[in-house]
């Protein structure tokens, strides 16, 4: 096998592995797994970002593949598990959720979205063209799981995959976006995630918890 | 060089206030670093017209006769917030509701959101765009949950996650357009996401993947604008936060975002060669302007029900967008106008009218004339301006998109119809016993600064009377730009 064919089918493992690793985030209960499961997929993400650099011969990709490392294995992941700690939330659990359900609905996701990327990844001339639908359901299962969950920190996650998946898309489809933007993009993350760990705590200072079910006086009568 | 200065100089303001922020000259502080800025702006604005657009800093940067006019507009409407602010959040901080340190948050995160709104109006990079109007929604987050109440903390929430998904579909659609691009303009640097390079060639670029594009870039920034059906979050960022908030908010980020729309429909369209972005636009337009106006009739919260309102005239804005053609596209533009000075100017007296009655319920806001014949005037006024009365601008911008939709797309004119009718009951029915009426509250203990309410509303009386010829100008230049 010749080492691109080799690198494109290790590519195609690391994009099934990041939609397993979706899925498994789906079927979690414990905030503390789910930021474990975070940390995986982040670190394919930096695997997959590093094997098509070296494929494409692109250094602005190792930089970015640098920034997912610091980014989003070692740091988000890392801020997360003391957040959780101070808010002494390891064990919590999310009693509420329908998990057999969720992941039927999961499955359609996934075959919606590779029928939304075919006429894309045709025309897709980078050698992880067929990921980009993988790129995609990781998305459409990343909201999936925000809008099922009930508690603050694992929309945040939840979040946070979304952005996982978005990266993976600008990498399959064009060897990442100019490196300006993707300095852009990482800092308005870290922002938004600042913000949020500040929310955490002005949520649970106003209702004792960090159940959104709380959140839920300001409707239309 | 006058462009970095007006990116440079609101982010100056907020560094300086975040240091600052805590002194009692906080707030002319904000006041002067946005006087200033419009005067820069100023100066942009006698270029673009002694030289026409021009594109700087490695083209990264372009003003055109599309954008300078929100430019313009942001940098004045900033100013008067500002000004408006000093006295209002000075009675909020008597009041107890907000403290020193808030009030430096305050202050610095005002400028930031400037800033940011700058660069993603002045930006040619669809890339930094994103940024902009991402680095947008996290400077007003903490705005929104300023007076962490619960329901303000609720709003700020709903706000957060509701936009960052938003924004999170308009950044794949970014990402597709990208990959459009960079088979036409090759990968080196950066000139792939760059606006100018993407009009020159848009007619190259394949459709089916703009198309793709377009829906995600649409339902991303379309959920700034507040379109329904992802409007959810704004009417209660603009009932929580503070009322110099609400009037950014409705007055400025809903048209920069709306300007990204746009933007991206002269690609798409040029790209695909039909009129299904239009039409797209068009029907969210229409549905937001039906189901805004429904909804005001429910509103008990006089910041709630002119949240509303904004869903309602983005709404038609969007839908004049959409019909496009040089003369919907100048009503659009008109509209985007007056809609931003009028609304602003409804908050204004709006947010002094709720801390006179000391309630933002409607119910228990009465007889604002006898109290302070300023505030009262000044919201029935404002209410009437946005109702589309003449010779308000309103009335004209909204006869000319009335007037095109007819002749255009004839089935929409009953629609628009009911959406302005409703609208107008509702609006009305409620400000009247507001403004007229028996009360025995006190007047306020610092004097409201009211004087921008005025020249806000003296400038849409203008527009509807008499359009200055170089305004007219930008607007028939824009309208062709946009094309459609």
């Amino acid at each position: 096998m010749r080492p691109s064919n080799l690198i494109a089918e290790l590519l195609k493992l690391l994009a099934a592995s990041l939609l397993l690793i979706s899925f498994a985030m789906l079927s979690r209960r414990r905030t503390q797994r789910l930021i474990t499961l975070f940390a995986w997929q982040g670190s394919v993400l930096f695997v997959s970002t590093l094997l098509v650099a070296y494929s494409a011969g692109l250094t602005e990709l190792y930089y970015s593949a640098a920034l997912t490392l610091a980014l989003k294995v070692i740091a988000l992941p890392w801020i997360l598990h003391r957040l959780i700690q101070r808010l002494g939330a390891q064990w919590d659990s999310e009693p509420l959720v329908n998990i057999p359900t969720t992941m039927l609905v999961g499955l359609g996701l996934v075959i919606f979205a590779f029928g939304l990327a075919q006429p894309i990844s045709r025309m897709a001339t980078t050698i992880t063209r067929h990921t980009i639908g993988v790129a995609l359901a990781v998305i459409f299962l990343a909201f999936l799981m925000m809008i099922t969950r009930r508690k603050a920190i694992t929309q945040v996650i939840g979040f946070l995959a979304m952005e996982n998946g978005l990266f993976f898309a600008a990498t399959s489809a064009t060897y990442g976006m100019p490196m300006v933007i993707e300095l852009g993009i990482a800092l308005d993350l870290l922002v938004g995630f600042f913000i949020l760990g500040i929310f955490f705590f002005q949520i649970r200072e106003q209702f004792d918890s960090l159940d959104l079910s709380h959140l839920e006086s300001l409707k239309e009568e | 060089m006058d462009l970095l200065i007006v990116l440079g100089l609101p982010l100056l303001g907020a560094l300086l206030l975040a240091l600052f922020g805590e002194r009692t000259w906080a707030a002319e502080l904000n006041a002067g670093v946005s006087f200033a800025t419009l005067v820069a702006v100023g100066f942009l604005v006698l270029r673009v017209l002694r030289h026409g657009s021009l594109l700087a800093l490695h083209e990264q940067f372009f003003v055109d006769s599309f954008n300078v006019f929100l430019v313009a507009l942001t940098a004045f409407v900033g100013f008067t917030t500002a000004l408006f602010s000093r006295p209002y959040m000075r009675i909020e901080e008597q009041r107890g509701h907000l403290s020193q340190r808030r009030l430096r948050l305050y202050h610095s995160m005002y400028q930031l959101f400037m800033a940011a709104m700058f660069l993603a109006l002045l930006t040619n990079n669809m890339g930094l765009l994103w940024v902009a109007m991402e680095a947008a929604t996290l400077s007003t987050v903490l705005l929104v949950s300023l007076y962490r109440t619960r329901a303000s903390l609720e709003a700020a929430w709903k706000y957060f996650i509701l936009c960052g998904v938003g924004i999170a579909q308009a950044l794949f659609g970014t990402i597709l357009l990208y990959f459009a691009a960079e088979r036409v303009l090759g990968q080196q640097g950066m000139t792939a996401l760059l606006w100018t390079h993407l009009n020159a060639v848009k007619g190259q670029l394949e459709p089916r993947v703009l198309g793709l594009a377009f829906v995600f870039l649409l339902v991303g920034y379309g959920t700034k604008v507040g379109l329904t059906p992802l409007h959810n979050w704004l009417p209660d960022a603009h009932a929580e936060g503070p009322t110099p908030v609400s009037a950014v908010l409705s007055g400025l980020l809903l048209n920069v975002a709306l300007y990204a729309v746009i933007r991206c429909k002269i690609l798409v369209e040029g790209s695909i060669g039909s009129y299904l972005p239009g039409r797209m636009l068009m029907g969210f337009g229409l549905l937001s302007a039906v189901l805004g106006a429904f909804f005001l009739w429910r509103q008990r919260d006089i910041k709630r029900l002119f949240g509303y309102s904004s869903i309602e005239h983005m709404g038609i804005i969007t839908f004049a967008f959409g019909i496009g053609g040089p003369i919907a596209n100048f009503a659009a533009l008109l509209h985007m106008t007056v809609h931003s000075l009028t609304k602003s100017s409804i908050f204004f007296t709006a947010g002094h009218a709720s801390q006179t009655a000391g309630t933002q319920q409607m119910d228990g806001i009465r007889g604002l004339v006898g109290i302070s014949p300023t505030i009262g005037w000044g919201l029935m006024l404002g209410s009437l301006a946005i109702l589309g009365m003449p010779p308000f601008g309103v009335f004209a911008s909204e006869f000319l998109i009335l007037t095109t939709a007819m002749r255009e797309h004839p089935w929409t004119t009953p629609f628009l119809l009911v959406a302005l009718g409703v609208a107008f009951a509702a609006i009305f029915r409620k400000v009247q016993p507001m403004v007229f009426g028996e009360s025995d509250a006190p007047p306020l203990p610092h004097s409201p600064a009211l004087v921008p309410v005025f020249i806000h509303l003296a400038l849409v009386l203008m527009l509807g009377v008499y359009m200055p010829f170089v305004l007219a100008d930008w607007y028939r230049v824009a309208a062709r730009l946009i094309g459609g």
